[in-house]
């Protein structure tokens, strides 16, 4: 049967592959693709514990009010994030993040 | 939830999360997070949460994933071609993920909590419905009486009653974004006025 702990290794499957998607890509709109999976995959351990924890026969909602908060933000977020790499490409002609090294040491 | 839609659900989003990471093309890999949203979203539906599942197709798959296209599509951007990629930083990632997964493996396989399985913590309106006593919101207290779960009359109760303050700040946080994105995506005016 599925337990809590089962839903934990998912999610800590998909936050390692965003993860791992930051390390490798250098394309930065992959980059933030990747960046809100790391996101969804934080919402799905919230979700988790929000069904394991009942309280009165009803699931712990503070958690889910916690993930609607997160997709608000993310949301926020990628919007921000988008204008700038608009911004970016229109100073660079590329979204690659080697092309972006004034600030190098 | 049976556990061959767990397994099929999760597989899914897994799945596909991998393909964004390794598709060149920038347009397949938006996509396949598209798809990877909508495995995440019926797990979601599997946990209970109706709520939280229909708004992750809806503000995910849908809003955030046009956004994504609408910007790569805007820009023109082709596939990465004749690139290799670079293997220390995939070796690094790959270390780094493993490393990940196996720590809450390890912490995971110690959690007797965690053991436990959908059917041992039932949901049971009817002991919610004692509990709320007379306090219950007639659409919520009907609801309960019928023995299902009004998940998403908890949820506007949840975030009205008891984080009504928060949700303010966040509709304050969406507007100085949308603000934010205006100013940032202003095209300077070179020809009048020279520098600002």
């Amino acid at each position: 049967m599925i337990t809590l702990n089962h839903y934990l290794i998912v999610s800590s499957a998909l936050f390692a592959l965003g993860l791992a998607g930051i390390i490798v890509r250098r394309n930065i709109l992959v980059i933030y693709m990747c960046l809100e999976m790391m996101l969804s995959a934080a919402n799905l351990a919230l979700v988790a514990f929000s069904r394991f924890r009942v309280t009165d026969g009803l699931p712990d909602y503070s958690a889910q009010a916690l993930v609607f908060f997160t997709i608000t933000v993310a949301a926020a977020e990628v919007a921000v994030g988008l204008a700038i790499i608009v911004a970016l490409y229109r100073s660079k002609q590329s979204v690659d993040v080697e092309s972006v090294t004034k600030m190098q040491g | 939830m049976p556990a061959v839609f767990f397994y099929l659900f999760a597989a899914v989003t897994l799945l596909f999360g991998v393909m964004v990471i390794v598709s060149k093309n920038p347009v397949t890999s938006a996509l396949s997070l598209a798809v990877s949203f909508v495995g995440l979203a019926a797990l979601f539906l599997g946990l209970d949460a109706y709520f939280i599942g229909t708004v992750q197709v809806l503000v995910y798959a849908g809003a955030v994933m046009v956004l994504f296209l609408f910007i790569i599509m805007l820009l023109d951007i082709k596939a990465e071609t004749g690139k290799t990629p670079n293997y220390a930083a995939v070796f690094a990632a790959i270390v780094v993920g493993v490393l990940l997964v196996l720590q809450v493996a390890t912490i995971v396989s110690t959690f007797e909590k965690g053991k436990l399985t959908t059917l041992e913590v039932p949901l049971r309106p009817k002991e919610a419905l004692a509990a709320m006593g007379k306090n219950a919101l007639p659409g919520i207290q009907r609801d309960l009486e019928a023995g299902i779960l009004p998940d998403t009359k908890l949820m506007g109760l949840q975030l009205y009653h008891h984080y009504g303050f928060h949700l303010q700040i966040i509709g304050l946080l969406l507007l100085v974004s949308t603000v934010g994105v205006v100013v940032l995506s202003k095209r300077e005016n070179r020809t009048e006025g020279g520098a600002k």
